[in-house]
């Protein structure tokens, strides 16, 4: 092996090298893509081929091969990432480019009443803006959701508080902790196939209501709330209760005037994240809560929509079969209303656990 | 300083009331624990019941004609099939995403990388399957030609390929879509823990940034990557309107690229809103089944977590 001047620099591959190796690529893959037809999909899959096989090549003729390895290593990791949020750039960018065109006034705030294929039919003839929406399943939505936390949250709560406050690491408090972490595992569609059959056995065969969905939402939501509950209660210092204890303060009323306002900010945001969770379930809706064109107002009575059921439904079976591209238009429209509901319960979500700052000296 | 007389009948009266509050306290968030589990006894006890008459019928009136077992068997293997296609694609992946966030990405960025793969587990699911139905399906559309044109002779890539792309294969990389963010999140966490003398002491001692991962890295986050993959495998399993409205099912089909395949839960989806008598209970007993399938798995996962839970941390 040749000496080279410096020790330190020896055998390492110059800055500009990667630089030269990254424009070989590209042309490289431009030219194999022109082969098949160029595209610039495959032109970048191509490139990148190049790039890291080229890129690994010319550090292991300089630099060794524990060096190549590792460059190796490290390319495949950005390229793990760059795929993975590819299909996340792909799905906003088709929510926004197929859902805004849809969002009118008369999207969110009329239901599908009355709305016949025959509209759709002569919409599509005559170019007029595309009629109906989604208000009957925004308010679906929000009634069912409101429903499953109502229900969820104080079990949740009280559960995480026994876990946290009250068990002693008994057999009991081992079993809920388990079987609430296999509980977060269960399919959405078995908690509501769980739903529907409880109720149908007590209110007849076929029940279908708001208020069984958000029974079943809540199988899905109780294990979220007792998971972020149980994590905030656990990060509240003992110091706290032991102070509230000497003072001679009961234990019920430590726990609900010291303990948790001291992490209620982390079980606020614990509570949303559920929220946002379970507001874009569909298949325990489905089996639920069955389909309605128009607005629902009772929990406890008659068939009800969501936008995700409204999202299936319209892509399933569009309101006119031989013209569907008003129903697809609707569809992504919800799509896209529901994505800004998604996404401002998780912004809200951290925007609480932030504000209230953490008020522990952890 | 003088000690203040307090008479022991304020001090009693004050803890009787104090004391019934504690009682119902206790025992409503008792009660609450119980609940949970009850709950879960009750999905399964709920779930058996109703799809007892299933297993009571003459198997010439099951769905097929032959028994609930040849019924249930092809939709099954369907399951695995796209579960197996999305942990494949989705495990790597993620687990490299992971080792990006945690050893890779500029400290400054790696906080706002995570939130960017949160943001893919908030997106819902029917989302998801609207993305894969109407932009992903048509372009694979076009791979799978090829792949069938080329790689026929394999008998997974075996032509000719479904012209609207709605196969298995695109239903399985939806899926890997879906749970990479949980394979993501999870392995995270475990990488982020791994001691800090641990890794500088290899680095110290000459290895690369990868030889210190492959040895000091991933030997400690093994038990959970492992974990983390099975609770991915559970959400596939599970996943259901992704796989209804991607792919176009139908029998089984051992090639990924044609029409064919069925999952349990789409299979539930489509066909749940219009069943009653008897097929209403094949597919809660179809449902029962894919809630056994995910309770082992997930216990599986839980138990490989809780097993390495006091020198991991991942929980």
């Amino acid at each position: 092996m040749t000496r080279r001047p410096s020790q330190f620099t020896k055998n390492k591959l110059p800055r500009w090298a990667i630089w030269a190796v990254l424009a070989g690529a590209l042309i490289l893959g431009a030219a194999f893509s022109a082969l098949l037809g160029f595209s610039l999909v495959t032109m970048s899959l191509f490139a990148a081929i190049f790039f890291v096989v080229g890129g690994t090549a010319a550090s292991g003729a300089v630099e060794g091969s524990r060096k190549a390895k590792d460059r190796l290593a490290t390319y495949l990791i950005y390229g793990a990432f760059i795929v993975a949020v590819l299909p996340l750039l792909s799905v906003i960018w088709t929510v926004l480019e197929r859902g805004l065109p849809g969002m009118t006034s008369d999207f969110l705030f009329r239901s599908m009443n009355g709305l016949t294929g025959a509209i759709d039919n002569q919409t599509v003839a005559e170019g007029t803006p595309v009629l109906g929406g989604a208000y009957h399943a925004i308010l679906g939505t929000l009634q069912i959701t409101l429903w499953a936390t109502i229900i969820s949250v104080p079990v949740g709560l009280l559960a995480a508080i026994y876990l946290v406050e009250y068990s002693t690491g008994g057999p009991l408090s081992r079993a809920i902790t388990f079987f609430v972490d296999v509980m977060t595992g269960i399919p959405s569609i078995v908690a509501g196939l769980f739903a529907a059959a409880l109720f149908g056995l007590i209110f007849g065969p076929g029940t279908r209501t708001g208020f069984v969905a958000a029974a079943a939402l809540s199988v899905l939501m109780i294990p979220v709330v007792v998971r972020s509950t149980e994590e905030m209660l656990k990060i509240v210092p003992n110091e706290l209760r032991e102070a509230s204890f000497a003072l001679g303060v009961r234990k019920w009323r430590t726990i609900t005037k010291v303990v948790i306002p001291t992490a209620i900010s982390g079980i606020a945001s614990g509570v949303t994240l559920a929220i946002a969770r379970v507001i874009g379930e569909t298949a325990p809706i489905l089996v639920t809560a069955g389909f309605a064109r128009g607005i629902n107002l009772d929990v406890f009575g008659g068939w009800m929509s969501t936008l995700p059921t409204y999202i299936y439904y319209q892509i399933i079976t569009p309101t006119s079969p031989t013209s569907t591209d008003p129903s697809i238009q609707r569809a992504w429209a919800a799509a896209l209303v529901l994505i800004i509901l998604v996404m401002m319960l998780n912004l809200a979500a951290r925007l609480i656990a932030r504000m209230f700052a953490p008020k522990t000296s952890r | 300083m003088s000690t203040k007389t307090v008479s022991p009948n304020t001090l009693r009266r004050d803890g009787d009331s104090g004391q019934s509050g504690d009682k119902i306290f206790s025992t409503a968030s008792l009660l609450a624990g119980c609940l949970i589990l009850a709950v879960l006894f009750s999905v399964a006890i709920f779930l058996l019941g109703q799809a007892l008459p299933t297993f009571a019928a003459d198997p010439s009136e099951i769905s097929g004609g032959n028994g609930f077992f040849s019924y249930i068997w092809p939709i099954v293997i369907g399951t695995v099939i796209a579960a197996t296609i999305a942990l494949i694609l989705a495990t790597p992946i993620g687990i490299g995403v992971a080792l990006f966030i945690s050893h890779y990405a500029p400290r400054r960025l790696a906080q706002g990388f995570g939130y960017l793969i949160d943001l893919l587990a908030a997106i819902p699911s029917v989302v998801y399957g609207a993305w894969g139905y109407a932009v992903l399906a048509p372009q694979l559309a076009i791979t799978y030609d090829w792949l069938a044109n080329n790689l026929g002779w394999i008998p997974i890539f075996e032509g000719p390929a479904s012209n609207t792309g709605r196969t298995i294969l695109t239903a399985g990389i939806v899926l890997a879509v879906m749970v990479l963010p949980i394979i993501t999140s999870l392995s995270r966490e475990i990488f982020l823990q791994t001691p800090k003398l641990h890794e500088e002491a290899s680095l110290a001692l000459g290895a690369t940034r990868w030889e210190m991962i492959k040895m000091s890295v991933l030997p400690f986050a093994r038990p959970g990557i492992i974990s983390a993959a099975m609770l991915g495998l559970g959400r596939a399993l599970g996943e259901t309107m992704a796989v209804a409205l991607v792919l176009s099912g139908g029998a089984l089909n051992a090639s990924l690229i044609q029409t064919g395949n069925q999952t349990i839960a789409a299979e539930i989806a489509l066909n749940f809103p219009e069943a009653f008598g008897l097929r209403l209970s094949e597919l809660i007993a179809a449902g029962l089944v894919l809630f056994v399938i995910t309770l082992a798995v997930n216990v599986i996962a839980r138990w490989i977590i809780s097993r390495h839970k006091e020198f991991s941390g991942a929980n």
